[in-house]
């Protein structure tokens, strides 16, 4: 196991590396101009002299391996530098947003806790939702409680959250006006009536994500339960006497759950991503908001960075899930 | 104009305003939001307006506009003219006197040096400094004492309010930014997220793209304002969420550039937390039509000045094109109150709004129709498009991608076939079309269209630079890789002439009477048709006071004097 996972891992080397040129090639032929979003007022000699400025003059190739520079060697030591107070990186040139002319590595840490505190939780309650849900409906397949998680996932499914978001703010926010419509960001948890206000300024965001999550994952649950629970091991679980609960929980529950953590590994990534158009709802600005921005503006530098980010962790995760996958399930060995 | 009335005209303001300031910080904190949110504190690194107007809550130029276009002095005493002295009679020389015992939020002295660094900052080489323009033709700046600042231009400069006035050009602290001229502009992160400034608010914590939280400066110059003790303003999301928030659940005092349908403000508003604030600068949404050939077998010399239209040369044809559009119709489904009906590229301020062409309010497709028939262009196959010598008329309108554009395109490609135009739409993302890269051939510059649709405007109130966009040699064509301002590419001797005029004379009503000759002749030929006169619409909410909207400067000029009311 410790053989295959050091060999993936060299493998995957190159392919981020092929990952990181194809995103940059895509950036610099896409076409956009980070000075589209400057007024017209402001005259085409000067809009070139600030093009220079952002290093829009070099060729490509060096731009591509300045970043590739920045990227693997300053910022791990700006990293470095911050952890254990060296000074590696000093007066080393950082990646630099085209938008803010800050570094993007500082603005990714600034936003990460944002995107987490919301996106994580609703993960999390989606897969606690999901799972017994699945489990339910798979085991009374057809009964009502089957027939109303079918509905509700549908629900879920089809929903968008730009839709099903707006629809929470407009009935609890200006209707009800229980929870705040605007997230804000500057909130620090002190005591309890701030932890309060926390948990009301999540509840909108944290339910529509959730929702989503969990829709597709009870299907998942449901669809894989529904494969095992026929299977003949089952019924000899059922002849050698053992109990429902045994049988559904530790036998079919443990084959099921294979291909169920494999959606859940793979769907890790897209927690750090953050959710595009719940952020941009709920204003909670986190990476995705960032994303979004940074692809109006044709922040290249910021698209870069963050999309192979989501790079190395889809790789990552999906190794993560690989392995996960020889655990569960003794047959599969990998050497 | 004579700025002594205008400084009265201040005074007096202050005078009157409410006896609601009780003392600095007593109105507790005022939510802004900027749906677009701010991504640094310094308006030298970046032009946008989100930027610039977030900024001169900490930022101060010397002179300002207020909400009529006059100027008012910020950190300057008084604004210098050529009757009090100020200015030079061979007009090559402005001295500003700055007001006596300003102090930077930090509580050190602003002082000449710093207003004469804020020049030599935003011209300093390799910095890509986004308002290079305000500071042209000056060639030295001269601080004699601490207070006196003595601009030298290299030219004769007729209005000399381009350094250190408006929102665009505000004074840096030498102190702070002493290490970041030149390329180390846009390394001073720290700098130019939390510059210290004169301001009445003062950054605590800036997240780029998000949020900045503000608190009342402990050294403003009026020891009882800000009424606020603390600022944020947030970004992110879109305008219907800004406005929801002002509007109908009431978390937010005030919400920027509410671009939205007019029914749909017009809901939000009817909830009665809040109400519109509409102002209206020098915005004009029009249709600028091409002298030139844009067919692509011309090659290289596509769009270019060697092949005039074949169609749109024929001024028949482009004033019936402009006949035929009903603008009144325009401003009711895509502006509401944030627009007017305008027949001039040049709307404001007053003095230079030309009355010439008000025939265009009114529709007139009938007359669009006989104007076109003498002309010589007849529908002679019955398909219901003119002809004439074999060319059919036929044309291809762009614009950009934004909903409002497209609902005008559409209808507008109604009218022109109802007058038997045939018109293909087309829309191209804003970041290309406006974006300017020579190698795209999708840029408003290029113009590979007949006619395309976009809005713009000037800063502060004096149009000479915005006028001159129509002289000849601004076209864009491949010498100039493709920039200028001059899209219809429309170049005569006489407008050239007035431009020139212009440059060297220094007399406000002169100033006012060329302005008015150039626009009626652009409009006149209908180089370009204009549509709509385009406010900018905020939100305030009932209980923010002393807000007055503002379309010279930043938005947000006044925000020392806004007040809770209660």
């Amino acid at each position: 196991m410790l053989n295959y996972t050091i060999r993936r891992l060299l493998i995957s080397i190159p392919t981020l590396l092929f990952i990181s040129l194809v995103i940059f090639l895509l950036l610099d032929l896409a076409p956009g101009d980070p000075m589209s979003s400057i007024p017209l007022t402001v005259p085409p000699e000067v809009k070139e002299k600030m093009r220079e400025a952002l290093g829009l003059g070099e060729p490509v190739h060096i731009r591509f391996l300045n970043w590739l520079y920045q990227f693997f060697v300053v910022e791990p030591q700006v990293a470095w530098d911050h952890l254990f107070g060296t000074d590696f990186a000093e007066g080393k040139q950082r990646i630099i947003s085209f938008q803010s002319r800050s570094p993007v590595m500082t603005v990714v840490a600034e936003r990460m806790p944002q995107t987490l505190w919301v996106v994580g939780p609703s993960y999390v309650i989606g897969i606690l939702i999901a799972l017994p849900i699945g489990i339910i409906s798979a085991y009374k397949q057809y009964s009502w409680f089957d027939q109303i998680g079918t509905f509700i996932s549908m629900i879920g499914f089809s929903i968008p959250t730009f839709f099903s978001g707006v629809l929470l703010i407009v009935v609890f926010s200006v209707i009800l006006q229980w929870f705040p419509s605007i997230y804000d960001t500057t909130h620090t948890v002190t005591d309890w009536g701030s932890f309060w206000y926390q948990v009301k300024q999540m509840i909108m965001p944290v339910s529509v994500l959730a929702l989503y999550n969990a829709a597709q994952i009870s299907r998942f649950m449901r669809a894989s339960m529904l494969d095992n629970l026929n299977q003949d091991y089952v019924r000899t679980a059922r002849a050698k006497g053992m109990s429902e609960k045994v049988v559904v929980l530790s036998h079919v529950l443990r084959n099921s759950m294979i291909p169920v953590v494999t959606v859940i590994a793979l769907g890790v990534p897209t927690i750090f991503g953050g959710a595009i158009i719940t952020e941009q709802v709920f204003q909670v600005n986190g990476l995705g908001q960032m994303l979004i921005t940074a692809i109006y503006a044709s922040d290249a530098p910021m698209v870069q960075t963050l999309t192979f980010i989501f790079a190395v962790l889809i790789v990552l995760f999906n190794l993560i899930a690989d392995i996960l996958y020889g655990i569960l399930d003794p047959r599969i060995r990998y050497d | 104009m004579n700025f002594k009335t205008v400084l009265m005209g201040a005074v007096a303001g202050i005078a009157m305003a409410p006896a609601a300031f009780a003392e600095r910080g007593a109105d507790g904190h005022v939510n802004i939001i900027y749906w677009q949110a701010p991504s640094t504190m310094n308006p030298y690194l970046s032009g946008g307006t989100k930027e610039l107007e977030v900024a001169s809550l900490v930022l101060e130029p010397l002179a300002r506009y207020d909400e009529t276009g006059a100027m008012v002095p910020f950190l300057a005493e008084s604004v210098p003219t050529v009757e009090n002295g100020g200015v030079s009679a061979d007009l090559k020389t402005i001295t500003w006197k700055l007001k006596e015992g300003l102090k930077w939020s930090d509580g050190s002295d602003l002082t000449s040096a710093d207003v004469k660094f804020s020049w030599e900052y935003c011209t300093s080489e390799g910095g890509g400094c986004a308002q290079s323009e305000k500071y042209n033709d000056v060639e030295s700046v001269e601080t004699p004492d601490d207070l006196t600042i003595v601009v030298h231009f290299a030219v004769a400069k007729p209005f000399p309010y381009g350094p250190f006035v408006g929102a665009q050009a505000p004074i840096i602290q030498k102190a702070q930014f002493a290490d970041c001229t030149g390329p180390a502009m846009a390394s001073c992160t720290d700098q130019n997220f939390a510059p210290i400034g004169t301001g009445p608010f003062v950054v605590d914590e800036f997240k780029t793209n998000d949020v900045v939280s503000m608190s009342a400066n402990p050294n403003y110059r009026d020891p009882m304002k800000p009424a606020f003790a603390t600022a944020t303003v947030k970004g992110g999301g879109d305008a219907a969420a800004a406005g929801r928030a002002v509007l109908e659940t009431g978390e937010f005092d005030y919400a920027w550039n509410l671009q939205l349908a007019p029914d749909v403000l017009a809901d939000m508003e009817s909830k009665g937390k809040g109400h519109l604030e509409v102002s209206f600068g020098t915005l004009v949404e029009r249709i600028m039509v091409n002298y030139t050939d844009p067919d692509p077998a011309l090659g290289e010399e596509r769009a270019t000045a060697a092949h005039p239209h074949p169609i749109l040369s024929d001024k028949a044809v482009r004033q019936a094109l402009s006949m035929a559009i009903d603008r009144e119709l325009l401003v009711e489904i895509g502006y509401g109150a944030a627009g007017k009906v305008t027949c001039n590229v040049l709307p404001a301020p007053a003095i230079y709004a030309s009355t010439a062409n008000d025939a265009c309010m009114t529709q007139d497709i009938e007359g669009a129709k006989a104007l076109l028939e003498s002309a010589g262009w007849v529908d002679s196959d019955g398909d219901g498009i003119r002809e004439k010598d074999g060319k059919k008329l036929a044309l291809l309108f762009q614009s950009s991608t934004n909903a409002v554009r497209q609902d005008f395109q559409a209808i507008i490609k109604q009218w022109w076939e109802e007058i038997g135009v045939q018109t293909e739409l087309r829309n191209i993302d804003s970041s290309v079309f406006f974006g300017g890269d020579a190698g795209s051939p999708d840029t408003f510059q290029k113009f590979f269209a007949d006619v395309e649709m976009y809005a713009n405007n000037f800063d502060g109130t004096d149009p000479e630079a915005y006028m001159a966009n129509w002289e000849c040699k601004q076209a864009p064509r491949p010498e100039t890789q493709w920039q200028g301002n001059n899209m219809p590419r429309y170049c005569t001797p006489e407008f050239d002439a007035l431009v020139a005029e212009m440059a060297k004379t220094g007399e406000l009503e002169k100033r006012a009477e060329l302005a008015k000759a150039m626009n009626d002749m652009l409009m006149q030929d209908y180089a370009i048709i204009p549509l709509v006169y385009r406010g900018r619409v905020s939100a305030a909410s009932n209980t923010l006071g002393g807000v007055i909207m503002n379309s010279w400067d930043s938005e947000l000029w006044n925000a020392a004097d806004w007040y809770r009311e209660k």
